[in-house]
């Protein structure tokens, strides 16, 4: 057995919360069945015109990607909150900023990944040119993890909550914004062939600055909530 | 000050199981206090936990017990006064490496079994290995449901993996938050046998029931809150 570097330490965290994600499946099911019930109800409620859909396709996908990734925050520390293994993350001996990061990649394999697997097909649905379809996965790459990331501060401030929910969101969605705004407009301007690298290093930028920044964030929040 | 003779456990402790002097000094409580809302829990508290120490805190409900034991192993900050962790050695470890704390709040997985759960805070928590999970779960009668999922486990036995975790790492402060709840006559037992043993080892055991509790032919040392 390892003797408890915080990187083993992590793994732990991250096979657990992958493990338990298998076990109850509510939260490997719900987001993405919500992302395509969204997605695919468009074309029947606006209108099936090829060319308004392909107008309206990215900035569709992404919005129903961010709510879909929003529906499943409250999820994050909640179960771990409520029987008492979070206590068991602050007092253990290692850096809880490596054990916030391992359960948001969990998050994120769990909610996050499915979402990019379906996208092809959905992508189809709404009529999106071939060749905006590796853009749209690459944003989907590079933005959804911000939104694990960026989310697990809000739910760190609002596990401690009766109600959390519409607070979370209201804490939340300013940040989502230029993650919505640059994928978007990156999953347009493709689909028009126009370049679409500046949009992609802005996102890519958005991801690293999440990373090192979030988890330390996130860790700092949930001992303000557990005191 | 009375209140303040009386917590430091001098003037109480003379009577019984005070180990001797020459025991190192393990945890150190220096004029804490602890405000919730408009209420003052207690302040001026002063505590000193040594090696081989029993220290139980009584009081009624609502005294701050639990308070008191979220500050020792540094969950909650108190409002005043400071923890110090006296370890004499230099090489000491921290005190989040050395304390396991059990609280009401199992910090256990439901959709585990008593195996993955022990097996997931040995790798979470690092340090010395002491029993492996196993034995720990055969020591506290849990041989024959190790492989069950918790949740089909009465309270009892979740309990009892709860307490496991003193036995498989290895740490020299135990701080145990009522830990006779829903435990029947035979696990209430070989709880306060694991507390004889880690006393006898040179281990401290800090803890709030409101049932007394005796190792042997010596009682605990009582801190008194609320009075």
């Amino acid at each position: 057995m390892s003797a408890g570097s915080p990187l083993g330490a992590a793994m732990a965290v991250l096979q657990r919360d992958l493990l338990l994600a298998i076990r109850t499946r509510r939260e490997l099911v719900n987001p993405i069945l919500f992302f395509v019930l969204v997605v695919s109800l468009f074309p029947l409620g606006v209108s099936p015109e090829q060319s308004l859909l392909r107008a309206l396709g990215p900035g569709v996908l992404w919005v129903a990607a961010l709510l879909a990734t929003l529906l499943s925050l409250d999820g994050l520390f909640r179960s771990d909150f409520e029987d008492g293994s979070l206590e068991q993350m602050l007092i253990s001996p290692q850096p809880l900023g490596m054990l916030v990061l391992a359960k948001i990649l969990a998050h994120w394999l769990v909610t996050g990944l499915p979402l990019l697997l379906v996208t092809p097909l959905l992508a189809t649905l709404l009529a999106l040119p071939d060749h905006a379809l590796p853009v749209l996965l690459t944003t989907l790459v590079l933005g959804t993890p911000v939104l694990s990331l960026v989310g697990a501060i809000g739910v760190a401030l609002t596990v401690g909550l009766r109600r959390g929910g519409a607070l979370l969101s209201l804490l939340v969605l300013p940040l989502y914004v230029p993650v919505l705004i640059f994928g978007s407009n990156a999953v347009s301007s493709a689909a028009a062939e126009i370049p679409v690298t500046g949009q992609l290093y802005m996102l890519g930028a958005m991801l690293a600055l999440a990373l090192t920044l979030a988890p330390i964030a996130a860790a700092a929040a949930l001992r303000i909530s557990l005191h | 000050m009375t209140a303040r003779n009386q917590l430091d456990g001098i003037t109480l402790a003379s009577r019984e199981a005070r180990p001797p002097t020459t025991a190192p000094v393990l945890l150190e409580g220096r004029a804490l206090a602890c405000q919730r809302g408009e209420r003052m829990l207690f302040r001026g508290l002063d505590l000193t936990v040594h090696a081989g120490e029993l220290v139980q805190i009584h009081g009624p409900n609502g005294s701050g017990k639990t308070t008191l034991l979220r500050i020792l192993c540094g969950l909650t900050r108190p409002t005043e006064g400071e923890v110090r962790w006296v370890a004499e050695e230099p090489d000491a470890a921290g005190l989040e490496a050395d304390v396991h704390y059990v609280g009401h709040l199992a910090g256990v997985k439901l959709e585990l079994s008593p195996l993955e759960n022990l097996a997931f805070v040995a790798r979470l928590r690092g340090g010395r290995a002491g029993a492996s999970p196993r034995d720990a779960l055969a020591r506290l009668g849990l041989a024959a449901f190790e492989d069950e999922p918790l949740r089909t486990l009465s309270a009892g036995q979740r309990r009892r993996t709860a307490l496991a975790r003193l036995l498989t790492r290895v740490a020299r402060l135990w701080i145990l938050d009522e830990p006779f709840t829903s435990l029947d006559v035979e696990g209430t037992a070989t709880l306060v046998e694991l507390m004889d043993e880690h006393v006898a080892r040179g281990g401290a055991v800090i803890l709030t029931s409101h049932q007394p509790v005796r190792l042997g032919d010596r009682g605990p040392r009582m801190i008194e809150l609320g009075r």
